[in-house]
Parts: C-alpha cells; structure tokens; sequence
C-alpha cells in the first residue's frame, strides 16, 4: 500500500467515478475510486496520492468537510472540487478552501478533466519543487513572483485594487506554468460583466487543452488588454504587469476580497 | 332585490315629503275657506237679525205681542234659520219661534249673554264678531251659529202709550238669532275629503314614477355590475360590463372594466412570478440530479470520441452525442443562471447608455454590415431607477433575438427610446366642446356612432369644409370627413368666429403633427393630433388622473415575425421559437427581469413583417 497512485476520485455516483477512472487509466495514470469520503479518508492514510477528485454535494461528509478532514489529519494532498450545483459560492470555497487547488464543474468532457487534471499534478509537481528549493536555500524567497498587494484566488488569477476604484486582473504565473505554454486566448468584450468565481477568459495551451480563467472579482469590463490578446505570450513572459487582462469597475470589491489572499 | 330597497326608501321619503306639503297646504287652504264660509254666514246672520229688528218694531212700538209672536214663530219655521227669540234685560225670554221657553229665563252665564255679562258691568256695544257664537247643544246636535242684535232704547219707547220702558234704560233686550252649521260644516268635510284624495292620487303616482325610474336608472345597471362582479370573482377577468351609459354608473361601469383590466394584468403578473419562483427552487435541484448522469455521459462519450480515430461513421455519432449533452450543460447551466436572479440593485441611471453599451456587445454579431441597426433614442428621457445590468441584459436578449429572426438574410433592427404617458383605458363622451370665444363645437345635426360630433371648420391652402370628430374620448376613432391630408399648414377654426382651434407652438408628442385644442367647460383641455392615422388625444382632466409616467423602448425587427398562436406563450420558460438554437429562458428571464422593476413587456408580431417588443419602465417621481 505504499506505492504512489495518481488519483483518487470521491463521488456517490459509480457512473461518474467509473467514468473519470475511465479516462485518467487511458492515459496511463493509476485511479482509484471512492463511494464516500470516509472511505476516500481511508485510504489516504494508508497510500500516497498526487491528486484528489472530490465531489461536494455527497452523503456523509461533503467535499468541504472532507478538506477540514484532511487539515485536521495533517493529509497533504492537493484536490480538485467537482460539483454539478456550480454556484459562484461553491467555485470560490473550491479555489480558496485549505487543500483546494481547483475546481471543474459538472459534466465534464474528457478533454476538460484531462485539462484540470494535468494542470494540478504540474501545480502540485510545482509547488513542491519551490518548496525543497527554498528548503535548500534556507528560507529565500517564494518561489512565486507574485508583488506583494495583488490579491490572489487560488493559484489562478490575480486582482489588483487602483485608486479610481477600478481594478486590473491577470492570472497567476503558477497556473500559466501549470498550463504549460498558453498559445491561444479568448477573452470577453468591453461592458460585459464579470462574476467572481465564474470564468472569465478560456487559454489554450500547446497539447491543445482548453483552461478556464476562472475570475477573482465582479465588475465590468472597462478595458481589454489588446497586447495580450494579439500576442498571448506576453501573459507568460510578464504575467502580474504588462500581461494583465482586463481593467474592470467592480461594484462591491471588499465583498469579494474576503475571499482573495494577499 | 336591491330595486325594492332602494324604490322603497326612495318611495318612502318622497312620500312622506309630499304628505307633509300637502298636509300644510290643506290645512292652511281649508281653515281659510272655513274662515270666509263663517264669514258670510255671520253676515247672512246679522242681515236676518236686523231684518226681524226691523220688521218686528213697529209691533214692538204698538205693543202688539200678538204679531210679534206670530212673526217670530213664522220667521223662525224658516229652513234656514233654527230659532229666533227675543229676552229682555233681566233674562227672561219674551218672544221665541220655539214657542215653549217663552216666560222661562236665559242664565246670564249663558252663551248669549256671556259677551257682555262676563265683565261684570254689562256692556252695551258690541262689534259683529263679539256679537256671534258658534256651539252645540249636544255632542250629536249639528253645529250652531248664534248671533245677538242688542235692542237699544229709543224716546219712542218710553214715549209709548203703553210706557213700557223707562228712559234710564239703554238696552231693553237682545234679538238672539241661531242659524244651524250643517251646510257649511258639510263644505268642509267635502274639501277634506278632496285633498285626501289629491294625496292619494300623487302618493301612487309618485311611487309609480320612482319605482320605473329606480328600475330603469339603478335597478339594470346595478343588477348587470352584480353579474359582471360575480363573473370576475368567480375569475372571469375579461368580463365587460356595458359602459354606455353617461351617468354615475356608466362612470362606475367604466372604472369597473378597468378595474378588471388591472386585475388581469395583475393576476398575469402574480402567475408569472410565481411560476418563476417557482422554476427557480426547481432548477437548483434539477441542475444538482441531472448534472451527475450528465457527466458520466460526457466523459464517456468525449473519451470514445477521443479513441475512434478513423472510424468515421462511430465518431459522427458520437459527436452528436457529445454536442448534444453539451446543449443540455448549457441547458441546465442557464436554469441555474435563472435560478440566481435577484433581487436588482437599482440605482438612478440614463436608459439610453444602456440601450448603447447593450448595441455595443452585440454590435460584433452585427454580421458584417448584413444588419443595419438604427437607434432613435430621446435624448431629453427622464433618469430611471433600475439595475443597469439587469436591463442591458433585457436589451442584449431582445437583440440577439432581432438579429435571430432576422437570421441569414438582411434586414434592419432599429431601437427607440420615448417618454410615454399612459391613458387610461375606457371611453368617455365629449357632450360639450367650446371655442376661445366659447362657441359650442358640438354639432347635433351631424353624429358619429350616434352621438352629436364636434364640428371644425378646416382651411389647408384653397380647400375649406367642415371636420367631424368623435366624440368618444378613449376610443381614438376620430373620423376625418371627406378630408384632404391634414398636417403640417393646415387651419382650423371655429365655424361660427373663425377663431383658429390649432395649438400654437405645440406638436404631437407620439408623431410631432399639429394639434388641436378646445376646452370641455369645466373639465379641461382637449388636444388631439391632426395627422391621419395618429389618432393620439389628450384630455387633461382625464390624463391626469392617472399619471403614469413611463420611458419606453421598443426593439424592432423586420425579420421572420412570430405566429399569432404563440405569442401568448412567448414569455413561458422553454417556450423557444428558435429549434436547437436557444434555451427557450431569454424571455422569461427578461420577463422576470422587466417585473422586477415594475414594468411591463409586451409584443406586436406579424409573420413575414417582423417583430416588436415594446419595453416600459416607470419613472419614479
């Protein structure tokens, strides 16, 4: 039992895990399904797992209860919420929550899992690089290069506060390196509105998987940035200045700042 | 029912009004006739009186008792007359035609003599009416009149052979006629008895009259609000009650139909939140379940998808499977949207920048200059109170669906935005109509739907004639006869002054023609537009009861239109027109979405024409 799996997936429905282990075995990742969360729990004491796929809305302990769980235990395994009741609510707690990295509604396409699923393992694969490279170098600095008054919901977008009461977003330099080389960006038009939690631009990235932005603040679309749509690599070559965007008026930012890390 | 309440009271206290004049005016007219009756009797008295004095005197003077009494007791046989006598000073009866109380003594308490004998000194003039009585010798007896004729002393009398009297004496005795009452008395009981009758007759009459009146004028009308009120509770909202009438009820009818016509629109309303509330609870746990076996059919799919390299034929069909659930996350993805509406975050905002950011999101769907989109937008619009997103949603839904109908083809989408008052619904007759110089407008000879029309006179460059208009405020069916175009340079003027009836400086608020105005007395303004075809009016009086206020869009499309059939489903929940393109929610949700700020939606569709949808939101003062 000491072997390393790749994923463990928790859901109450068999289609859905059957499913999921369906697709991740094809390429050639080891899956292993749970019904419920306290048997999920069971296992991860007696197994290593890179990743985690957890359903919220369960019998027994929800999604949410199953990461208290794991804090409490000390179980450190990053996880991805999946939900058919994708509420803006639901997505923020499942970007933000302790043990959380990211999120994917329900029904999913093959290709999206893989997509979410990739892109974990690499964050994952990331952080833990960044860690026993800081470990090495006694405490130097983060490993991201994140300025120190942009907020950040999870490891995928950034939002920066202006004084006119407007406010920049861009998206994190872990998730563009998790993406692995973002060729292709979709983003909304000027006047629409964007809601936290909700995605609001769609990368694409070399192997040709789809990744949602998923926001960090309401507002308007004041201003896309036009650069970064022509030239999509300014976003990886500078992501927290010059590959911002969008320029946004939000209505109530502090409300959505509760759920934003500094 | 109610007929006999309301007659009966009516009835009642006309009755009792009538009564109490008549009773007055009887009682007055009868006390006088009794009072000239009395009058002539009295006379009629007093001539007999003086006539026996004077026939009786020379006897008298002769002493001859013999004929005294012969011709009082022949005087006294008369039909007329019930007795006469003559009793002297002392009281003793001398002469009577009733030949038995002669000798026997009057008291002088008596009747006859209380006159004079009640002050203690008798007295010796009297005036005529002192000098009468009326009374009854019994309860049965007929009335009395009596009437006394003093007999003063005279130097014949102590002169006389037979020296009867002393010359101290001034009254020697007193004529005492008594005539019987019945012939008047019968008089009377006869007018008596006419005035009842008089009273009876109006009495039933008057009921009569009150009680066709009641039913005609209150009974009808009542009785068909009753039906229409028992037809609305019992849910019939599109029941009219007949609101022709130009009195208080046919005002009541009026509101009445109105008031149905609210409660129609508000039962829509009600329904239709609640239907959406109702939805939306249902979504959320919808979306939940169907999401689950969603995804095992997505995944399953998509993966087989991604394995069928080369297979051609498999790979066609599952990529039907795979787009279609993915039409259904889409699908349930929007109820979930739908669920979530809230409550709008209203604050003051200019509907036009709306309307302009809505234009610029879908300005790329445009599809290449294949679509023109004309704004006519009212600069001058008064701020609304509304959840800008809200409403730039309600806007994009409208156009995307503009641009759907309109579809491969070109065509034009024009967007208009407008301040609207809305009239009243309901019709109400112009009876009076009057010119600066207070002419009568109204033209009895000439009638449109029968009722009297307001007639103008109209001069446009070398044309003249008259014009009618319909009387009918509401109905705006105003009939122009035999008229050239009206418009721009056209004159109008009061047939009989010539004074001009256009409002000057002023424009059709609806197409910017010329307008007319008179004044209804009393009761305001009228204005109305001359453009044929505008048929807008405006009657102060009326207007502004109302006061609603509203700024009003309409997105317009010359596109594919929409059946007639379907237009009273358009705005239910999966009620699409679009096949596989849409959700069927757009509407819906803009319908929620327009509730919640008070306003209203409608729609006017012709298929093959295009569509209209017509957005009001009020202002709020």
């Amino acid at each position: 039992m000491n072997a390393e799996r790749d994923i463990l997936v928790i859901d109450d429905e068999l289609t859905v895990t059957q499913a999921v282990v369906k697709v991740c075995s094809a390429e050639g990742m080891t899956v292993v399904a749970a019904g419920n969360a306290t048997d999920a729990l069971r296992y991860l004491e007696g197994s290593r797992f890179r990743l985690v796929l957890c359903d919220i809305m369960m019998g027994g302990l929800d999604g949410f209860q199953f990461l208290e769980e794991l804090d409490r235990r000390g179980i450190e395994v990053p996880v991805v919420m999946m939900t058919g009741y994708s509420t803006v609510e639901n997505a923020v707690r499942s970007l933000t929550s302790t043990g959380a990295v990211d999120y994917i509604p329900k029904p999913f396409t093959a290709d999206e899992l893989l997509a979410v699923v990739r892109r974990s393992l690499r964050c994952a694969l990331l952080l833990e690089q960044a860690e026993s490279a800081s470990l090495e170098r006694h405490g130097s600095m983060s490993y991201v290069p994140c300025p120190a008054d942009y907020y950040r919901l999870g490891y995928v977008s950034w939002v920066l506060m202006e004084d006119e009461g407007t406010a920049r977003i861009g998206v994190s330099d872990l998730f563009l390196k998790a993406a692995e080389g973002i060729i292709e960006l979709e983003l909304s038009l000027p006047g629409e509105d964007l809601l936290q939690g909700i995605s609001c631009a769609v990368a694409t990235s070399q192997d040709g998987s789809k990744h949602e932005i998923i926001c960090p603040m309401d507002g308007k679309i004041l201003e896309v940035n036009e650069r970064t749509q022509s030239k999509p690599s300014l976003v990886e070559k500078d992501p927290y200045f010059r590959g911002w965007l969008y320029r946004i008026l939000p209505p109530n930012p502090e409300n959505n700042l509760q759920w934003l890390s500094l | 029912m109610l007929n006999s309440k309301i007659g009966l009271k009516l009835t009642f206290s006309v009755v009792l009004t009538v009564l109490f004049a008549i009773g007055i005016f009887a009682y007055f007219n009868i006390q006088s006739e009794r009072k000239s009756l009395l009058f002539e009797v009295e006379r009629h008295a007093n001539q007999l009186s003086e006539a026996v004095k004077s026939d009786t005197e020379y006897d008298m003077m002769r002493n001859d008792r013999d004929r005294i009494h012969e011709s009082i007791r022949r005087i006294g046989q008369q039909e007329a007359i019930d007795r006469v006598r003559v009793f002297n000073k002392s009281g003793e009866i001398i002469y009577s035609s009733d030949s038995v109380e002669i000798g026997t003594m009057v008291d002088k308490k008596a009747e006859s003599c209380f006159r004079c004998h009640s002050a203690g000194e008798a007295l010796e003039h009297l005036e005529m009416p002192e000098r009468t009585r009326v009374f009854r010798t019994s309860a049965e007896a007929p009335r009395l009149l009596g009437i006394i004729n003093p007999i003063y002393n005279a130097p014949d009398c102590w002169n006389a052979a037979c020296h009867a009297h002393p010359s101290s004496q001034t009254v020697l005795g007193v004529l005492d006629v008594t005539i019987p009452l019945t012939e008047l008395d019968r008089t009377v009981r006869r007018s008596q008895a006419a005035v009842v009758a008089l009273a009876i007759g109006v009495i039933l009459i008057l009921s009569l009259i009150i009680g066709f009146m009641v039913r005609w004028l209150i009974d009808r009308p009542v009785q068909e609000l009753l039906t229409a009120t028992r037809h609305v509770a019992g849910g019939d909202l599109g029941y009219r009650v007949d609101a022709e009438r130009n009195d208080e009820l046919g005002m009541l009818a009026r509101s009445f139909n109105n008031m149905s016509d609210k409660l129609a629109e508000a039962r829509l309303q009600l329904f239709q939140s609640d239907k959406l509330a109702s939805l939306g609870r249902l979504a959320a746990g919808v979306a939940h379940e169907i999401n689950n076996p969603l995804t095992a059919v997505l995944t399953n799919s998509s993966y087989l998808l991604k394995r069928s390299e080369g297979q051609d034929d498999t790979r066609d069909d599952l990529k039907v499977i795979v787009s279609e659930t993915i039409r259904c996350r889409e699908i349930v993805k929007s109820l979930l949207d739908f669920a979530r509406q809230t409550v709008p975050k209203k604050r003051q905002a200019d509907i036009n920048a709306i309307i302009g950011r809505a234009a610029a999101v879908i300005e790329n769907q445009l599809s290449l200059g294949r679509v023109e989109l004309v704004m006519d937008l009212d600069d001058t619009l008064p701020k609304v109170t509304v959840d800008a997103n809200q409403i730039q949603q309600v806007f994009i839904n409208l156009m995307v669906n503009a641009l759907d109908a309109i579809g491969e083809g070109s065509g034009t989408l024009k967007v208009t935005s407008r301040a609207v008052s809305v009239r009243p619904t309901g019709t109400l007759q112009i009876k009076r109509a009057q010119c600066p110089k207070r002419h009568d407008l109204v033209d009895r000879k000439v009638q449109i739907d029968g009722k009297p029309a307001i007639g103008m006179r109209f001069r446009k460059q070398e044309q003249t004639g008259l014009i009618y208009l319909d009387p009918m405020y509401g109905s705006r069916e105003h009939r122009l006869d035999d008229m050239p175009d009206l418009g721009v340079g056209v004159e109008l003027l009061c047939p009989e002054c010539s004074r001009s009836l256009i409002a000057e400086g002023e424009v059709c608020p609806d197409c910017g023609g010329p307008i007319y105005a008179f004044e209804v007395p009393l009761k305001g303004m009228v204005q109305g537009c001359l453009r044929d075809g505008c048929g807008w009016h405006r009657w102060e009086q009326v207007d502004s009861s109302w006061n609603d206020e509203f700024v009003e869009v309409r997105v317009e499309d010359d596109g594919c239109g929409i059946p007639k059939a379907q237009i009273p489903k358009l705005f239910e929940p999966f009620a699409t027109t679009k096949g596989q393109k849409g959700t069927g929610l757009g509407l819906a949700v803009t319908w929620g979405i327009v509730d919640n700020h008070n306003g209203t939606i409608t729609v006017e569709s012709e298929v093959g024409v295009g569509t209209t949808f017509i957005i009001r939101i009020p202002v709020e003062s």
